[in-house]
């Protein structure tokens, strides 16, 4: 296990080290730049010239990128042209982060549960009503792309009825920082309505984000379920007359969940990408956020060190997937 | 519908699953702290909220090149000139007055008494002069474009030396007078001293935090303390906080404010990037306005009850010619030919939003110097062809490019109005080769490095000087259309100099209607399109706010009912 783990981390250095010259390398190769972020349609071709040198952009890639690393290993990713001009990389990434671990959280623990308790119901009662009703809803909530659900959500909870604040994280009130986990600040302080404000700015998007790993978890759930109820240690445990409830947990919901676990972790790292749409419609200032916009405004250093922290974090969590689904079965763990 | 936020608060609760038990809590929480901001107890007022497209840059103005920092900036500081609400004409703000001498170099200003800096010392002469060396004698990144881009543009060179200076002087004759003297007349005085970038700045709390203190690094600018969290003006607002986190900027009432008081208690500014979500925002109530509502969301957004506020159009859209690729573009007839044979009547009615004009020249009416008697261009396909085959150019072939992703004042659907251009083109039998780029992305740099032979772009004026448009646009023979290309580029250089440095204000006045003239007579170097008015939109119970010309709006004068 743990030169398995060793193994996996090396392998994570490797990978990181790679990234980074690729990402380098493609933005480089994409047009336009901090030069015109900074001097938007007012530079002259004088202007731009003299702040490219400035800047150092004129260099040649190779030493561009070496000075780069160079930084990067003392921690300095550079600071944003645009998303938030000035700031160091780091500084925004460890101020946004907060948000959209928030948000995935919620998001996540929305999904799993409805998604398992809803997917387990639908196989027991396999064909009924419920069960059909509910996978072709999960159906519909596979289809439909996250930013319009988030749109839609928005129109008709915010806009229309007017229940539910439209973006951001918090509203017009006082509220004291800790941790940056907004809900968790209003609670650890005490500032019930502040974390209310903060909960109530989480649900729309926790909603939208959620919709997608939901109907896999359910769909997973409701198909593992049935394999295994058809199981022969299941007839078996049945036979012998075991109480219901035991045979359910023990033996029906515990063999199941192996598929599902894995389901999760691989929906937490889609979450990332869900996140991106969801946090632009809701303007939730998360690291999605500063991605998109980002891209949008060719903010080269904050798309430099998103994207490879970004992919740090799926091959983490995909570790984190191998390691727990082990801790699950005892025959991984054996091998 | 329910529409105050602690109505949609009790609604949530009710409906909740917890809503009961943390309604009482929140209710507790409200009882026992009772100093929640968002009721606005006690005092008239309230807050303003205004959806911000961007991040505000920095707080320091003379830093700034963007129009969400300004936007911010303007509540906090003065000039010692503002422009007269809604319009683009100078009047004093912390000078009472002024006058300059004969020769246009000499520069009087008569200061405003009483008033105080936000951390309380006072504004008078020897704070004037302490901003104008301050401007002049940046160092390092801090001469940058990217960073000082209104002084390079408007005053040029340093204290170095290394490029001349429209600065020469300050001094205080007394605490109540300063004395500017520049190098040359030029009719940007006193006009850009109203901008933003020139506010009065507290010259104390400009050394305490280490103003000047700018660093390039990296790909980027950081900026010392003051600039992100002291800003210290003297206007009706002082900066209270950036919450990052949350993506606001709140600033705060100056109850000391020498001239009229700001009616809200405090003005928030959220940052809300998605065009979409800004108008979400305002129909949900999260917001009481913002800035460039899509010109076709405009009459939806009247039907609804929201106010659309629509500004004097105070810009120029123009198709840019780059005379340097294809020499035929360098012949006047083909130049002609392009301004004849786009409908550009037309094309105003069916792309642009209400209230646009077609542009006859490169400056709107309001501008002084501006030419009622110019050649103008009437929509005439024949003569178009005609004059393509006598400069023998009837198979022309051109690059031309619009920019993705982007909307701009000016130009409120690239993509429609190059549709509408590029029809015109090809019926005239010229071959259009399309690009489009992101703006970001290799629009802009490829305009300036001459790519193209045809694009889109324009200018919103910063103020009513001539100067600032077509001296921007043409002063110099490289600029993005080339005009050195032509021995005329030089001259008209050379001409519009002389214009700016003309004091006599009437016959700078002259001097400039006939550039307008010869410009589009003689020269024709890009084709003017339109002017087009962009809006502002709040709810219908927010009043006083004044729409500008300069998008200078500021909100002392807003209450919110």
């Amino acid at each position: 296990m743990l030169r398995y783990t060793v193994r996996r981390l090396i392998q994570l250095v490797v990978v990181v080290l790679v990234l980074s010259l690729l990402v380098f390398a493609w933005l480089r190769a994409l047009p336009g730049g901090p030069v015109s972020a900074l001097l938007g349609d007012r530079g002259t071709p004088e202007s731009r010239a003299a702040l490219s040198a400035q800047l150092g952009l004129d260099q040649p890639i190779f030493l561009q990128y070496f000075k780069f690393l160079g930084r990067a290993l003392t921690g300095d990713f550079g600071n944003s042209t645009t998303v938030q001009p000035g700031d160091t990389v780091v500084e925004i990434f460890l101020q946004r982060f907060p948000a959209t671990i928030e948000l995935s959280l919620f998001a996540i623990v929305l999904a799993v549960l409805a998604g398992i308790p809803l997917g387990y119901l639908a196989a027991r009662r396999r064909g009924g009503w419920f069960d059909n009703l509910s996978v072709g809803g999960s159906l519909v909530g596979v289809a439909v792309p996250v930013f319009f659900l988030a749109y839609l959500l928005k129109y008709i909870f915010a806009t229309e009825l007017q229940w539910l604040p439209s973006l951001g994280r918090q509203g017009d009130i006082e509220a004291t920082r800790v941790t940056g986990f907004f809900v968790l600040d209003g609670l650890l302080t005490q500032e019930w309505d502040a974390a209310w404000d903060a909960f109530l700015h989480l649900l729309l998007p926790a909603v939208a984000l959620a919709t997608i790993p939901f109907a896999v978890i359910f769909r997973i759930t409701r198909a593992a379920v049935l394999d295994v109820v058809n199981e022969d240690y299941v007839r078996t445990a049945e036979s012998k007359g075991l109480l219901g409830s035991v045979i359910r947990r023990r033996h029906v919901l515990r063999n199941a969940m192996l598929p599902v676990v894995t389901t999760i972790g691989l929906q937490v790292g889609a979450l990332l990408a869900g996140a991106v749409l969801t946090e632009k419609v809701f303007a939730f200032q998360g690291v999605g956020e500063a991605l998109a916009l980002g891209f949008e405004r060719r903010d080269y250093p904050v798309l430099q060190m998103f994207i490879m922290v970004a992919a740090v974090i799926y091959v983490l969590v995909n570790l984190l997937v191998d390691l727990s689904y082990a801790l699950i079965d005892p025959r991984i763990r054996a091998r | 519908m329910v529409h105050s936020r602690t109505a949609r608060r009790r609604w949530t609760a009710a409906i909740g699953l917890t809503g009961v038990a943390a309604l009482a809590l929140s209710a507790c929480a409200q009882s026992e702290r009772g100093t929640d901001s968002s009721s606005g107890s006690g005092k008239t007022g309230g807050t303003f909220t205004f959806g911000a497209a961007g991040a505000p840059k920095l707080f320091d103005p003379f830093y700034a090149t963007d129009g969400e920092t300004f936007r911010v900036a303007r509540q906090m500081f003065d000039g010692l000139t503002t422009f007269k609400p809604g319009t683009a004409e100078p009047v004093g703000q912390l000078a009472e007055k002024w006058s300059s001498s004969s020769d246009g170099l000499t520069w009087t200003f008569n200061l405003r008494k009483g008033v105080k800096f936000h951390d309380g010392t006072e504004f008078n002469a020897a704070a004037v002069c302490a901003n104008f060396e301050r401007w002049y004698n940046q160092k390092g990144a801090g001469q940058s474009d990217a960073v000082s881009q209104y002084y390079g543009d408007n005053f040029g060179g340093f204290s170095d030396g290394a490029k001349p200076s429209l600065y020469k002087s300050c001094s205080a004759k007394d605490a109540a007078t300063a004395e500017i003297v520049l190098t040359s007349s030029t009719s940007k005085f006193p006009d850009i001293l109203g901008l933003p970038a020139f506010s009065m700045q507290s010259p104390d709390a400009l050394k305490k935090y280490d103003a000047d203190n700018v660093q390039a690094q990296g790909e980027s600018f950081v900026f010392p303390a003051y600039a992100t969290e002291h800003p210290t003006g003297s206007g009706p607002f002082k900066f209270s906080k950036y919450d990052k986190a949350n993506g606001t900027v709140e600033l705060v009432r100056n109850d000391d404010y020498w001239g009229e008081k700001a009616k809200v208690d405090k003005l928030v500014f959220k940052i809300i990037p998605d065009e979409t979500a800004r108008k979400q925002a305002l129909q949900s109530g999260d917001i009481d306005g913002f800035d460039f509502p899509n010109a076709a969301d405009w009459d939806s957004l009247k039907k609804d009850g929201f106010n659309v506020q629509i500004r004097p159009a105070f810009n120029v859209l123009y198709l840019g010619i780059n005379q340097k690729n294809n020499p035929k573009l360098r012949d006047l007839k083909v130049r002609q030919a392009l301004i004849y044979g786009i409908n550009r009547e037309q094309l105003v009615k069916s792309q642009l939003p209400e209230g646009a004009k077609v542009a006859t020249q490169f400056i709107p009416e309001t501008v002084g110097g501006y030419a009622k008697d110019v050649t103008e261009y009437k929509y005439d396909e024949a003569k178009a062809k005609a004059l393509l085959a006598e400069a023998g150019a009837s198979d022309l072939t051109l690059k031309f490019y619009w920019p993705s992703e982007v909307t701009r004042p000016y130009m409120p659907n690239p993509k429609d109005i190059f549709g509408a251009i590029s029809a015109d083109l090809q019926k005239l039998g010229i071959k259009i080769e399309v690009t489009t780029k992101p703006w970001n992305g290799g629009y802009l740099t490829d305009v300036d490095q001459g790519v193209p032979d045809l694009f889109l772009l324009g200018w919103t004026g910063d103020t009513g000087s001539a100067d600032n448009w077509i001296g921007t646009f043409f002063g110099n023979p490289a600029n993005r259309f080339n005009t050195g290309a032509n021995t005329w580029g030089t001259d008209l250089a050379t001409a519009l100099k002389k214009a700016d440095a003309e004091p006599d204000r009437d016959k700078r006045f002259k001097l400039y209607e006939d550039l307008n003239k010869k410009i589009m007579t003689e020269y024709l170097p890009a084709i003017p399109v339109s002017h087009s008015p962009p809006a502002l939109v709040t709810k219908s119970s927010v009043k006083g706010i004044v729409p500008s010309p300069l998008t200078d709006e500021r909100f002392y004068s807003v209450s919110v009912s």
